[in-house]
């Protein structure tokens, strides 16, 4: 099988809080249909409310949809016994790391998930070393949450999901509270277990030069996939993107805002270093 | 006169135990009234620390801080008065809000100032149009809004003080980046309309590039430079050493720089390099058709 | 800073006392606190002080630290020996006015402080060695057989966990509410007890509203993980009872055989 997850016309909405009868529906998917191929690093994009946290929160069973059907590696994640299956493949890592942290103690912590779900002291043991060794954290197992930075709590929660062993990990705008140096280790973390491990990323995120660096990106728009596509191809949509207040990186704004003018320069630049062999070219070219 | 003032200021945390840290070392600088500063600086290089001695909620180990003038650990009411006088908002500031309605909520600081039912009535008003709150919203529950509106209320409640100088630490912390411009420009039209100074701390030099008119840098508890934005960026090698990220512009100008082709040194915003790059290309005889 | 404080005494160390299986631990300060209870002559506290001193020397915990634990205590101790200096009856050694001091009020005064002081050294000692969070797993497991009449014995010690992992991250988020309520100019220092009262709800409120929004996040973050209760659950740490525990037990059982046989002779 290619897929890891297959999600196909999916609808949701929240049950309404307001005691009226006929207070209206807001639906917050409206038929979202998305495959993730195993393996893949998936970016979503799109600004607070467009959905894409209640997408997420559908592939590992956390929310049901109310019509249409989400598969994971083959089993349907509205089948009630299976959901720890399902959970086991398909991990979740919040925004905030100190939400998650359940125990007192790093290493603790990131036996969690195997005390829960049963796994033999020995082979946990074992789990929980390799998972803090992936993340970069092994030094710190015997620290207590509190003693750590952002960045570092952030990776004791990825290696709390990674020691359950899933085929695929969503990270819900996992770098939004860190400061750069906190991000940059994250984003080496993800990349590495991507890379390394093979483990499929699904990464919602407000920051373009994460998203930059998936190998694909979905962008999210009022409880719809807008756009679907390499990151060079959906940041073609400069304005398309502005328009439901999303930002683009500054070098694909700065090739946009040349063409406009007249340049002659690609318009799927997305990395600095196209940006700067392109605008040498365009320098070369007149100098002849 | 400067308005913040600055002479020696030390600080030690945990002093005479073994966890003793200084978190900012003999600060000394001038900021002058009506300037938009950004502080960047990575996490404990020391200004969190630095902007909560400012209105008073930290006393210094040693040193003097002058606001407007006036030491404001000369005696205990003028340690008070600063806390009017410097607004201070602190990260995720929306967690802090905690009355009845969002009209309350921006309310609490002018009413702590005991002015009078008139004059908080007005401030309340004024500074909730500033924000994009409208009146209906006023009347809200303050849990009942949307992250980045409980954000706006909460810089508000901070803004209807009117003080003479206004700090905000990371207001753009964890917004989409349609919020986090929102905030950005509501600062600055605040910075116009009051002509009082602000301080925006920041991790992201990008936010800051867009609407500061000085930039102070920050680093092992020391200040690195203060100055202008075009200066500062031109130092983008430095700062990038300090764990700090330099917007992505600025690296593609520097490369170009290196590599022999000199277009300019204070680039930091898209729009000002799409000028500087296109008067370089109209030089080089490079025409657009536009 | 506030967020170092340490929560309960633990005192980190890896002395043999410290290494003891946690769940004898218990047993060993419930039974050392029933025959101190049983003790009815001075030489029988002695026994009693000898076995503390003997496990604080052993447990490398600097007496001090001990000392510095029993200073909250020392109220009680002024008033249970004023209480038994005025009034037992018997011999009178002292008399003014209507003050009146026996022999027996002083004897019994002395004794009883003794008992406090070697009570709440002894128990001290517990929390002193072990970790917060090992107590909750020894306390689990040794109330397990309670599971069986439908206690929830599990999801107490779920709750403890939880609660020893939040107080720092409260803390912290009371420090930073406080500082933020007073940069809105909120007077917590200054007036009577109803308005400090109300200057408190500036600070409950949103301490309230963010423990529930942790809350709320932190179960959904515990369902991503497969909680779900104590059904089938293994732990990474086994509390494993050795040798050295079975000799500790035995040691403190022939120091309390002790205080019986005294009891016994006088």
């Amino acid at each position: 099988m290619d897929n890891i997850i297959e999600a196909k016309d999916v609808w949701f909405h929240y049950q309404s809080e307001s005691f009226e009868e006929d207070a209206p529906i807001k639906e917050v998917l409206k038929g979202v249909s998305l495959d993730i191929k195993r393996g893949e690093f998936v970016a979503v994009l799109g600004h607070n409310g467009s959905g894409k946290s209640t997408i997420a929160k559908h592939f590992n069973a956390i929310l049901t949809a109310n019509k249409g059907e989400i598969i994971v590696d083959g089993i349907n994640a509205a089948d009630d016994e299976k959901l720890f299956d399902i959970r086991q493949r398909v991990g979740m890592v919040f925004q905030n790391p100190d939400n998650q942290i359940v125990a007192t103690i790093v290493e603790e912590d990131v036996a969690f998930a195997l005390e829960n779900l049963g796994v033999d002291p020995a082979e946990m043991r074992e789990r929980v070393d390799n998972a803090l060794k992936d993340v970069g954290m092994y030094d710190f197992r015997e620290h207590a949450p509190h003693q750590l930075s952002g960045g570092q709590k952030q990776r004791v929660a990825i290696a709390g999901i990674i020691a359950m062993c899933p085929d695929c990990i969503v990270l819900d705008e996992p770098t939004a509270m860190l400061d750069p140096i906190g991000r940059k280790e994250v984003m080496k973390t993800i990349k590495k277990l991507n890379r390394e491990n093979g483990v499929t990323i699904i990464l919602i995120t407000h920051y373009m030069d994460e998203a930059a660096k998936a190998d694909r990106i979905v962008v999210m728009d009022s409880g719809q996939i807008i756009l679907d596509g390499t990151p060079k191809q959906v940041f073609k949509n400069v304005d398309l993107l502005k328009e439901v207040g999303l930002d683009v990186p500054q070098v694909t704004e700065l090739a946009y805002g040349l063409r406009k003018n007249g340049i002659d320069i690609p318009d799927d630049i997305i990395t600095e270093e196209e940006c700067i062999e392109e605008i040498i070219k365009i320098i070369e070219k007149a100098g002849k | 006169m400067a308005i913040i003032k600055t002479e020696d200021l030390t600080y030690v945390y945990s002093a005479g135990t073994p966890f003793e840290k200084k978190a900012i070392d003999n600060l000394n600088i001038e900021i002058e009234e009506g300037e938009l500063v950004g502080i960047i600086g990575h996490t404990g290089s020391g200004k969190s620390t630095f902007i909560q001695h400012l209105n008073g909620l930290l006393k210094p180990s040693s040193g003097k801080i002058f606001i407007d003038g006036t030491d404001i650990w000369q005696d205990k009411q003028t340690t008070l008065a600063t806390r009017f006088k410097v607004g201070l908002v602190f990260q995720y500031p929306e967690y802090q809000i905690f009355e009845e309605t969002v009209y309350k909520d921006i309310a609490f600081g002018p009413k702590n100032m005991g002015l009078s039912e008139e004059e908080i009535d007005k401030r309340v008003r004024e500074t909730a149009k500033l924000v994009e709150i409208s009146d209906e919203q006023l009347e809200k529950s303050p849990f009942e809004l949307s992250g980045g509106q409980k954000r706006r209320v909460a810089i508000a409640g901070v803004m209807a003080m009117r003080p003479k100088v206004l700090i905000l630490d990371e207001p753009c912390a964890g917004l989409d980046p349609k919020g986090r411009d929102r905030i950005l420009d509501k600062i600055k039209e605040y910075h116009e309309e009051q002509k009082s100074t602000v301080l925006l701390v920041s991790h992201s030099m990008e936010d800051v590039a867009k609407i500061a008119t000085k930039i102070l840098v920050m680093n092992n508890a020391s200040i690195v430079c203060y100055d202008e934005p075009p200066k500062v960026f031109g130092m983008a090698e430095e700062i990038s050493k300090m764990g700090l990220d330099i917007p992505q512009i600025t690296k593609v100008f520097n490369a170009l720089k290196e590599k022999g082709y000199h277009i300019a040194d204070d680039v930091y915003t898209v729009p000002y390099a799409l000028k500087k790059l296109l008067a370089y290309l109209d030089n080089k005889g490079v025409k657009g058709n536009a | 800073m506030l967020k170092d404080i340490t929560i309960g005494q633990f005192f980190p160390g890896n002395s043999i006392i410290h290494r003891l299986d946690p769940r004898f631990k218990i047993i060993i300060t419930a039974v050392f606190i029933t025959f101190l209870f049983c003790a009815d002559t001075f030489a029988g506290i002695l026994v009693g002080m000898l076995f503390v001193a003997l496990t604080v020397m052993l447990s490398k915990i600097p007496v001090k630290m001990i000392f510095k634990g029993m200073k909250s205590i020392v109220p009680l101790i002024i008033f249970t020996s004023v209480l038994n200096i005025f009034f037992i009856e018997g011999e009178i050694v002292f008399h003014w006015q209507f003050i009146k001091i026996t022999k027996e009020g002083l004897e019994m005064s002395a004794f009883m402080v003794l008992r406090i002081i070697c009570l709440i050294s002894g128990t001290s000692l517990l929390t002193y060695t072990t970790s917060p969070i090992t107590l909750t797993d020894a306390i689990e497991q040794l109330l397990a057989p309670l599971k069986k009449i439908k206690v929830p014995v599990h999801e107490f010690a779920m709750m403890m966990t939880i609660a020893l992992r939040f107080i720092p991250t409260l803390i912290e988020e009371t420090d930073k509410i406080m500082s933020a309520q007073k940069a809105r100019g909120a007077d917590l220092e200054t007036g009577g007890l109803m308005k400090r009262a109300k200057a408190l709800v500036p600070i409950l409120i949103p301490l309230f509203v963010s423990a529930f929004r942790r809350a709320e996040e932190l179960a959904v973050a515990m369902e991503c993980r497969c909680y779900r209760g104590d059904e089938g659950r293994t732990r990474l740490k086994q509390l494993k009872s050795g040798g050295k525990d079975y000799v500790a037990l035995a040691v403190s059982l022939l120091f309390f055989d002790a205080v019986i046989f005294l009891n016994c002779i006088s």
